[in-house]
């Protein structure tokens, strides 16, 4: 589905379901290079339980234009304006990794708008190494080895796919090739430089849940335990053996998570 | 700055796809030997039947044991995901009926299996799909063959049996210029000697009877996805792109992304036409692949001294390996198949057709028949056999003479290979 948020053309997947005034609503927030195509088993599994799904592609991934945007911050926002657009007053705001922060921000600012929350693969500071920062910002290909190894755990990278017959750690890496040039790096660099989560996190009123995989090696657990201790009503969901790709390595799981919070 | 460390082919070729039976602890791939799973209740069934769900349902659609096996191909091809089937040409079909539809067209390298070219000249015309046959060396064949309705451009990494090497990188751009995927038959080369889509393949499919397998126990085939193609950005391919009825307007490119193709693959193509592969078939094809790059070793090293061999042999007109130098595909071969470009190849015996007879029936090691790629070293006459649907003009066209003999070299002993082969060319001369 295609609207118009900020002039921009902006895409969301809906879950192959109807979104139908009164049924509650569940926002999807992808991570850094990806798009809403992560979030297609719990869309599906909304929209058949009646929710009113918007699995959004931010502005320059996926299937929506307009350049990327710079700071978390600026998703946040992002997100209200299409949520206005949308006609959304108020929803499940669930985010992976970058989008987690966006979704933390957006519950702490636009908590009037947030009926719940649940954070994947999260971290505050959300700091970038070096290395991955540089090869993003030259668009090299490295950026996506890198990030996409670092994304899967032992576990994970050795294969047995819940999904019968995909291949995790390729799937991962083709999507993140997909990304255009600069917007990697974009969405990096926000990353790195969100310096306001603890703050943010301490002022969420809603209730939430946060998934920590034993072996994610983008957003360490101590590191996402402790933004869950930040955040007054926070219930925690371990998930092990799992790396920070956690929809593709627990998908199931996940699923069962969201479904006892959304 | 180098790369992560991600584990290598070999670590791969053993363990990708499978963890420890999570039932039971065991290391080896269990046979899941169950057409159907029980369901935890209701809404997790509906769950898994609409792709909310990760799992198995029956064993059409997928099977633990398959999985691993598909799991372990897409892995070692670089593919997103694959498809294990009953056969190559099942693979074969599968491919061409998820993204080819009546009124469309293929174009085809000419120099391909005898069973594909049935399957692409004969049967699929029945069904509305035309193919145009090009040399798979001229690059500009290629180019012109293709039409406004064309889908689908195929050929083998390595022709059968004219042993032309396909200029992946060059024939990938030729398709993708046009907005087509590229799929090719790495039948012959498996991953261990080339990965196409490395090299610009978005579909790959493999008879896993073959070499992958070994032994020669089992007929499979394995079609993989390189989540390369940009289908949306095409616009030729509605059943990837555009809501399809069959499965509650589930538009596969814009939910699935990158596995657009393969999703669809399974969720129409393993589903309507039902040519899966046994999981027995699929344990027994995981055992030969953990042994792959050990054998293909092998078989590589033994092809490089029978090529020596039969280039001595006064019975032998010429010997048609890209391992030659005088081979036309020589450079290419080196550049794209470093490891070796196949241990299935040809040469013209001296004496045509009855020298050629007479070869194969003095032959003791060998076996003739209609096969390639086992553990056991393999002849036959093309003409007579897989190709022999193949009137003589388009024997010709394939490259194929009437004295050509086919060989698979296998894992024996070097030596006991070349003196069967010595007796054999011997025998061969007598009473011409």
């Amino acid at each position: 589905m295609y609207t118009q948020v900020n002039d921009q053309k902006t895409f969301y997947s809906n879950g192959n379901g109807k979104i139908i005034k009164g049924q509650p609503n569940v926002v999807f927030i992808h991570g850094a290079g990806h798009d809403h195509s992560v979030w297609v088993m719990p869309s599906r599994y909304f929209a058949r339980h009646h929710y009113n799904v918007f699995a959004l592609d931010l502005p320059a991934h996926g299937r929506s234009s307009g350049p990327p945007l710079k700071s978390i911050d600026a998703m946040a926002d992002w997100i209200c304006a299409a949520l206005d657009v949308l006609d959304v007053d108020a929803a499940a705001i669930v985010g992976h990794s970058m989008g987690s922060l966006v979704a933390l921000n957006f519950a702490a600012r636009y908590a009037s708008r947030t009926r719940v929350l649940a954070l994947l693969g999260t971290s505050t500071p959300m700091p970038v190494t070096d290395v991955l920062l540089n090869a993003a910002r030259d668009n090299e290909h490295d950026a996506f080895d890198m990030a996409n190894t670092w994304s899967h755990s032992p576990f994970g990278e050795m294969g047995g796919n819940e999904n019968p017959g995909i291949s995790m750690m390729m799937s991962g890496q083709r999507l993140l090739e997909r990304t255009p040039e600069d917007v990697y790096f974009a969405d990096l660099n926000a990353c790195n430089a969100f310096a306001d989560g603890d703050r943010l996190a301490t002022q969420i009123t809603s209730a939430s849940l946060m998934f920590v995989a034993a072996q994610d090696k983008m957003t360490a657990p101590a590191s996402a335990l402790k933004v869950a201790q930040l955040i007054p009503q926070c219930r925690v969901i371990h998930l092990n053996p799992c790396g920070h790709a956690m929809l593709s390595e627990q998908p199931n799981t996940v699923l069962d998570g969201l479904a006892s919070i959304v | 700055m180098a790369k992560p460390p991600t584990l290598k082919f070999d670590s791969l070729a053993l363990h990708a796809g499978q963890k420890p039976d999570p039932a039971t602890g065991a290391r080896a791939t269990p046979i899941y030997q169950s057409a159907s799973f029980v369901f935890r209740d209701t809404d997790t069934a509906v769950g898994l039947f609409n792709i909310e769900r990760a799992g198995h349902v029956y064993s059409r659609l997928s099977n633990p044991t398959n999985a691993v096996l598909e799991e372990r191909i897409a892995t070692l091809d670089n593919g997103v995901g694959a498809i294990a089937t009953a056969s190559g040409q099942a693979a074969m079909h599968l491919a061409i009926a998820t993204i080819v539809s009546a009124g469309e067209h293929i174009v085809a390298s000419r120099s391909i299996y005898g069973g594909t070219h049935n399957l692409l000249d004969y049967t699929l015309r029945r069904f509305g799909i035309d193919t145009t046959f090009v040399d798979p060396r001229d690059l500009d064949a290629f180019a012109s063959a293709i039409q406004p309705n064309t889908r689908l451009v195929f050929s083998e990494v390595v022709g059968n049996p004219g042993m032309e090497v396909l200029n992946i990188p060059e024939v990938a751009e030729i398709a993708h210029e046009a907005g087509l995927p590229l799929l090719v038959d790495a039948t012959f080369t498996t991953p261990y000697l080339c990965r196409p889509i490395d090299f610009g393949a978005d579909l790959v499919m493999h008879s896993a009877t073959k070499f992958l397998s070994g032994h020669g126990v089992v007929i499979g085939g394995l079609l993989v996805d390189g989540g390369t193609f940009d289908w949306q950005g095409s616009g030729k391919f509605p059943t990837l792109s555009e809501p399809y009825a069959g499965f509650h307007n589930l538009n596969f490119a814009e939910e699935f992304g990158p596995a657009a193709f393969i999703t669809r693959a399974r969720k129409e193509g393993l589903r309507d036409f039902g040519a899966c592969m046994a999981p027995n078939t699929a344990f027994q094809i995981l055992q030969g692949i953990e042994t792959l790059s050990l054998r293909m070793q092998r078989h590589m090293e033994n092809t490089e001294v029978v090529v020596a061999f039969l280039e001595q042999q006064e019975q032998v007109e010429s010997v048609n390996h890209p391992m030659l130098e005088a081979h036309p595909d020589h450079e290419l071969a080196k550049a794209i198949l470093p490891k070796g470009s196949t241990a299935v190849f040809s040469f013209n015996i001296v004496g045509g057709r009855a020298a050629g007879i007479k070869f194969i029936e003095n032959l003791k090691l060998f076996s003739h028949l209609a096969n390639v790629g086992d553990a056991k070293s393999l002849v036959i006459h093309p003409a007579s056999t897989t190709h022999h649907r193949m009137d003589s003009v388009a024997l010709d066209k394939a490259g194929i003479s009437e004295g050509l003999i086919r060989l698979s070299i296998g894992l024996e002993d070097a030596a006991d290979i070349v003196a069967d082969l010595k007796s054999g060319l011997r025998a061969s001369q007598r009473g011409l």
